[in-house]
């Protein structure tokens, strides 16, 4: 059986079948996405694209030229056609470079941070209290706030304020990184936790004596940029493929999309050449064996702080532009549950592997937001029906109203993080240094 | 080798995922095919006649609420009133053709949960109007995508100012607000509980604050002490509040919050020894709260809330409506239900009026500016909108709570109803 | 003098119960000194109404709180220190284990509640079989969870174990709101009310103008964890079972060749701690009065900061940081407002018991008592 399934594969994945099975995934995902824009299954078809792309043999010119075309031309296109589409994987794309941030600190250095979340935070509320009207509001009661207060900066410093999150986060993460990187692996995990919560609660509670974050109100509006005159000029000249002439507001999600795109681009770059580089090798030398690292010359908490700071500063630049993106921030946004999502996403793609956990936050997010809401809305839709379970004969209209899969995010990262670890730590698609020593272990004991 | 098993897996998971979607319209088309062939003659006729009443198209309403979690049974009460308004209400647009359909988003009272379902639903182009949400606090996000979407909301249960102040088209309610709310709550703690001396807490979300500031402003006015003013996140052990209130022993301890973390902060508070009375907000206002604090409600000074949902009792015209929901869902309607269905009620009449002026489906935008024209006998009076999407006028309730369990809530009394005009947009 | 100290009596019972109400005393009056210190440097400055009387005021009442959360904290610490000294591992999941045990004991009162029975019987006995029975269920629940999701990882790297932990954590807890809400539509887990000891004995103190109140209830948590501290200690110290116990956490591979079965221990250790971390869930159940799926989290963080505050690994650190902790967490709440005069209050609280676990790992990462794994006290 399993020869046969091997041998299928070898014959597809040699000479010209996987272009023909790539192009064919896009041509009949775009064609259904097109035609239907509301249907799971088509968008799910479109975006195993990329996956084949990366797992079959295809002339690196040919993978280039697709997923440039998927990127580029076809995500756009059907993003304004079905916007919820683009937020989706804006919302990949957001969570893709919190897990690349992440997997920096625990995949490469090895150092277990659960509360990643408060640089998302950081980042987010930076241009969230300089992007709005709050720093008029300084001394007004949360809520009572005067409708004619001033934007205290222009919306195109949004820019500046992306660098600005980058660094204001790796400065948390110096600052958290000091005090704490002492002490061992997994006081580290609690400290760190801790110190998520205590930035979420700062954000809650700073409204007073100074009105800094608004408090649970959470501030709004936020200013986006102004539009490049690029991404509007692209909007424009999809109107053909759109059916329609897009509006601001689609070409705004048009352009979130590209800024995150970009700033992923930048995330997979830097990641990459640090995983290669002098640094990277000494993270992984501190992740094997702490003792053997300092024998070998190799400055113990400078690296671990460098690799704190870099891990925070992806946050950083997403957080900034997740606020303007929303242009709403609350302190709910920024709870423990989210640090154990992107935990879930980088042991689920694979510890130390970059295409792994882009691969597992696009999973991760992609079952969040839209497979769980689906099936809920499936299983609401039978409730309203006659129908019943076969065989049983149980109608479906007396289901528990509790039995809201959308609701057990938390079942379902528990899940996947403990069947991770009891049956492949090393994740879905394993880098490739990590693959052979956690199969070592394995085969030692 | 693990390389290709995954690669492989991926690949026959998406085909089998491909013909399951190429495959499952024609399922649902293949029984209706076979149906038609094997009819007779005389039936097909009827059956095309049928399929050209049908042919005006889908219409979806969404509600959003939470539907799980700590607040679902508001939301689910939001859900199902709507539900049910729908069904009884929904003839006249099935008669004119149009196939309308219910679709629940459950928003799990957060933010950020909202805002996703609110780009779904703005993408779902059947959708023409939506109800909901429960908590203020993911309305005011959400409905800035149902504004740039021109998708007509209406509220249930939003009793922020900001929900309407932003003067927004789309956006309605069909209850009042929380700066009129808290001031006629500090009203009738100063006047007629004659309270001298408050200790306000809230919960720490933008609703509980909200109301809380707004206690506040109207109690320092009126020269009623604040003896303290406190938010809490706390869920169990409330001592750190609960001392002070013992030792200061205000006349009135206000409680800006939601009912399963009230309810347990009442219990504590009145263990440890406190006497005075409680004062809630509408968020009180679940027969939940007679089950976590139990007598802690009546014994003492008691507890009063305010609400802008009065019970079913109050309205004259809901009687009929509480014995369909009991029948149809099988328990009494929690608060919201009934404002639930005079949501979807506007909604319905709204998407009525615009379909017959545009002569067919309407769209969104014809919808928007239909409830702000329409005048609807709901079940809790005459709904109409002002140009921000507020009630002209709208009913404050003052309900005192005589339940020590679940199952009395019905008994509570109303004390007082008041009627005060919208203060409009504001400075 | 060596006599005395090798009489069982003394050992097992004087020696430990002493060491808990010295450590108590010692805890709250070192802290309401520092307190009413501050307050007297307060005062001379900026703040014009009289600090140190309102201090004073609500003192003892706060000192009582302190003390009875910390017996909760003391009791669960002692489930995350036992673990952490035998296997040098976080169990994240025992805060849902704490959370299992309130749970179950609130449902079999529910149950006494809906068959009547409960009003007629006698309330001590209800809260012991409560107990009981938290005990019977947390302990079997944490040695499922570590067969489970544990042992198969054992050997493996430090990280993979604790992030299975922390997935077992998220996993328990929906997957225990998933059966309350299919079995009673609802998640909220209510106590029923019964019996007196909601109420107050009226002490009366010379010198202050009310007498002081001091709730049954907070009697009984305290004396029920007294209690549970004492069976602890004499398992641990006067059994064959507890050597074992601690042979294993001194050295691993010697005590598996001097013939003890080393995953048994193991598995009896996550009992221990897993029964006591029900049964304080019955206490905890006892002061909340409602428990949801998700209220194990926050306890159980304070209680792991307990363990580290007191040093982890040794089960008097673990006593002696819960006290602490929930003495210090006490009085920041009940303090801070009042000495920052209303802008900064309770709600800081959550942060404070962090700065003080962060505190502690920079200027003694050992705990208050020194880290002594494998020589417990």
């Amino acid at each position: 059986m399993n020869t046969f399934f091997s041998d299928l594969y070898k014959k597809a994945n040699t000479g010209f079948w996987p272009v023909v099975i790539a192009f064919a995934f896009l041509v009949v995902g775009t064609i259904s996405v097109y035609l239907n824009p509301r249907s799971l299954f088509a968008f799910l078809t479109l975006l195993t694209t990329p996956v084949i792309l990366y797992f079959m043999k295809i002339d690196t010119k040919v993978k280039v030229f697709i997923g440039l075309l998927l990127l580029i031309v076809i995500l756009p296109v059907l993003g304004i056609r079905n916007i919820f589409y683009l937020e989706v994987i804006f919302q990949m794309a957001v969570f893709s470079a919190l897990a690349l941030g992440l997997n920096i600190v625990i995949g490469m250095a090895g150092l277990l941070d659960l509360g990643y979340v408060a640089f998302y935070a950081v980042g987010a509320y930076a241009w969230a209290i300089f992007g709005s009207k709050q720093m008029s509001l300084l001394h007004s009661i949360p809520g009572a706030a005067p409708a004619n207060a001033e934007f205290f900066l222009d919306a195109r410093w949004f820019w500046l304020f992306i660098f600005l999150g980058v660094g204001l986060a790796a400065l948390m993460g110096i600052l958290l990184g000091l005090p704490v990187l002492r002490v061992k692996g997994d006081y580290l995990a609690i400290v760190t936790l801790g110190f998520g919560e205590v930035i979420r609660v700062l954000a809650l509670n700073l409204d007073k004596p100074l009105n800094l974050t608004n408090g649970p109100q959470g501030i709004t509006p936020i200013q986006r940029p102004p539009l490049p005159g690029v991404v509007q000029a692209l909007g424009n000249a999809l109107t053909p493929l759109v059916g329609h002439v897009p509006t601001e507001a689609e070409i705004y999600n048009v352009f979130f999309y590209f800024l995150a795109l970009i700033i992923i681009g930048i995330a997979i770059v830097v990641a990459t050449r640090l995983e290669d580089s002098r640094i990277g090798r000494a993270w992984t030398a501190i992740r094997e064996d702490e003792t053997a690292a300092i024998a070998m010359g190799i400055p113990l908490v400078k690296m671990k702080l460098a690799a704190f700071a870099a891990g925070a500063s992806f946050a950083g630049a997403m957080g900034a532009v997740y606020a303007a993106n929303r242009t709403f921030v609350s302190p709910e946004t920024f709870s423990f549950q989210v640090s154990i999502g992107v935990l879930t996403m980088v042991i689920l793609g694979g510890l130390g592997s970059i295409p792994g956990v882009i691969f597992g936050a696009s999973a991760v997010t992609l079952l969040n937001i839209q497979i769980l809401q689906n099936f809920s809305l499936y299983l609401s839709d039978l409730r309203q029906s006659d129908a019943v379970i076969p065989i049983i004969n149980f109608p479906w209209k007396n289901l528990s109203n509790q039995l809201d899969p959308a609701k057990y995010q938390k079942l379902v990262f528990g899940l996947i993080l403990i069947l991770m670890m009891i049956f492949r730590p090393s994740g879905l698609i394993p880098a490739a240094r990590r693959q052979r020593e956690l199969g070592d272990e394995k085969e030692a004991e | 080798m693990n390389k290709r098993l995954l690669a492989l897996l991926s690949l026959l998971v998406v085909a089998s995922m491909v013909l399951a979607a190429c495959g499952a319209p024609a399922a649902e088309e293949a029984p209706a095919e076979e149906a038609a062939a094997t009819e007779e003659m005389a039936m097909t006729e009827e059956a095309a006649a049928e399929e050209s009443a049908a042919s005006m198209g889908t219409i979806k309403i969404a509600t959003q609420s939470p539907l799980s979690g700590g607040q679902s049974l508001l939301g689910v009460a939001i859900k199902q009133g709507a539900e049910l308004a729908l069904e009884q209400l929904g003839g006249d647009l099935a008669a004119m053709g149009y196939d309308v359909q219910l679709a629940p988003y459950d928003d799990q009272a957060t933010p950020d949960v909202g805002v996703a379902n609110a780009k779904n639903i703005v993408a779902d182009a059947d959708i023409l109007c939506g109800v909901g949400h429960l908590n203020s606090g993911v309305m005011i996000p959400s409905s800035e995508e149902y504004h740039t979407a021109g998708l007509a909301f209406v509220s249930p249960a939003n009793t922020n100012p900001v929900v309407t102040t932003r003067g927004y088209l789309e956006v309605n309610r069909v209850v009042g607000r929380d700066d009129v709310q808290a001031p006629a709550a500090e009203e009738f703690a100063f006047s007629t509980l004659g309270a001298t001396s408050v200790y306000i807490i809230h919960d720490k979300t933008a609703y509980g604050q909200g109301v809380a500031e707004f206690f506040r402003a109207a109690a320092e006015e009126d020269g009623l002490e604040v003896m303290a003013f406190e938010g809490t996140e706390e869920q169990a052990n409330f001592d750190a509040i609960v001392t002070p209130v013992v030792s200061l022993a205000p006349d009135v301890v206000f409680f800006a919050g939601i009912y399963n973390q009230a309810g347990v902060f009442f219990k504590q508070a009145r263990d440890a020894g406190y006497e005075g009375t409680f004062l809630g907000t509408d968020g009180m206002d679940s027969s939940d709260l007679a089950d976590i604090a139990g007598d802690a409600l009546t014994t003492g000074g008691g507890m009063y809330y305010t609400t802008v949902a009065g019970p079913a009792s109050a309205y004259p015209a809901a009687a009929q409506f509480a014995a369909d929901y009991e029948a149809k869902f099988g328990s009494a309607p929690e608060a919201y239900a009934t404002q639930g269905y005079d949501s979807m009620n506007v909604c319905l009449t709204a998407i009525k009026t615009a379909a017959e002026a545009a002569g067919g489906k309407p769209t969104r935008a014809q919808v928007a500016e239909a409830i702000r024209q329409i005048s609807v006998d709901g079940l809790t009076g005459t709904i109409s909108f002002d140009e921000i999407g507020d009630l002209p006028a709208a009913q404050y309730f003052i309900i005192k709570v005589n339940a020590a369990a679940a199952a009395d809530w019905g008994t509570n009394e109303i004390i007082e109803v008041l009627e005060v005009a919208s203060p409009g947009k504001g400075e | 003098m060596k006599q005395i100290a090798a009489n069982p009596v003394y050992k097992f019972l004087l020696f430990p119960v002493g060491q808990i109400i010295l450590f108590a005393l010692g805890a709250s009056v070192i802290l309401s000194l520092v307190t009413v210190l501050l307050a007297y440097l307060f005062k001379s400055n900026f703040i014009d109404f009289d600090l140190v009387e309102r201090i004073m005021l609500i003192l003892p009442q706060v000192i009582i709180n302190g003390l009875t959360i910390g017996f909760v904290y003391s009791t669960i610490a002692l489930g995350y220190t036992m673990v952490y000294g035998v296997l040098e591992f976080i169990n994240f999941s025992h805060s849902e284990i704490f959370m299992v045990g309130g749970i179950v004991g609130i449902q079999l009162m529910a149950y006494f509640e809906h068959t009547g029975a409960l009003a007629t019987m006698n309330e001590y006995l209800v809260i012991a079989l409560a107990i009981v029975l938290a005990l019977i269920v947390s302990g079997s629940l944490a040695v499922i969870v570590e067969r489970t999701a544990y042992k198969p990882l054992r050997g493996a790297p430090k990280l993979v174990p604790l992030i299975s932990a922390i997935g077992m954590s998220f996993f328990l807890q929906d997957l225990v709101r998933l059966i309350l809400s299919l079995t009673t539509g609802e998640f909220n887990v209510i106590l029923p009310k019964f019996g007196t000891y909601d109420e107050f004995w009226k002490l009366a103190v010379p010198g202050m103008e009310d007498p002081l109140r001091i709730q049954i209830k907070s009697a009984l948590i305290v004396g029920i964890a007294i209690l549970m501290l004492v069976i602890l200690n004499f398992l641990v110290n006067g059994t064959k079972v507890g050597k074992a116990i601690r042979a294993v956490a001194q050295d691993r591979p010697s005590a598996s060749l001097m013939g003890i079965n080393v995953n048994q221990i193991i598995s009896i250790t996550f009992l221990i701690g897993g029964a006591l971390g029900g049964a304080a869930g019955v206490l905890f159940a006892l002061k909340a009065t409602k428990l949801d799926p998700f209220s194990g989290f926050f306890p159980g963080l304070k209680a792991f900061t307990s363990a580290v505050l007191g040093g982890i690994g040794n089960l008097t650190g673990a006593l002696l940081g819960g006290l602490v902790l929930g003495l210090l967490e006490s009085f920041a709440a009940s303090y801070l407002g009042i000495f920052t005069n209303g802008a900064f209050g309770a709600e800081y609280k959550d942060i404070f018991a962090f700065a003080i676990l962060i505190v502690v790992l920079i200027f003694r990462p050992s705990g208050l008592l020194g880290q002594t794994v494998g020589q417990k006290a």
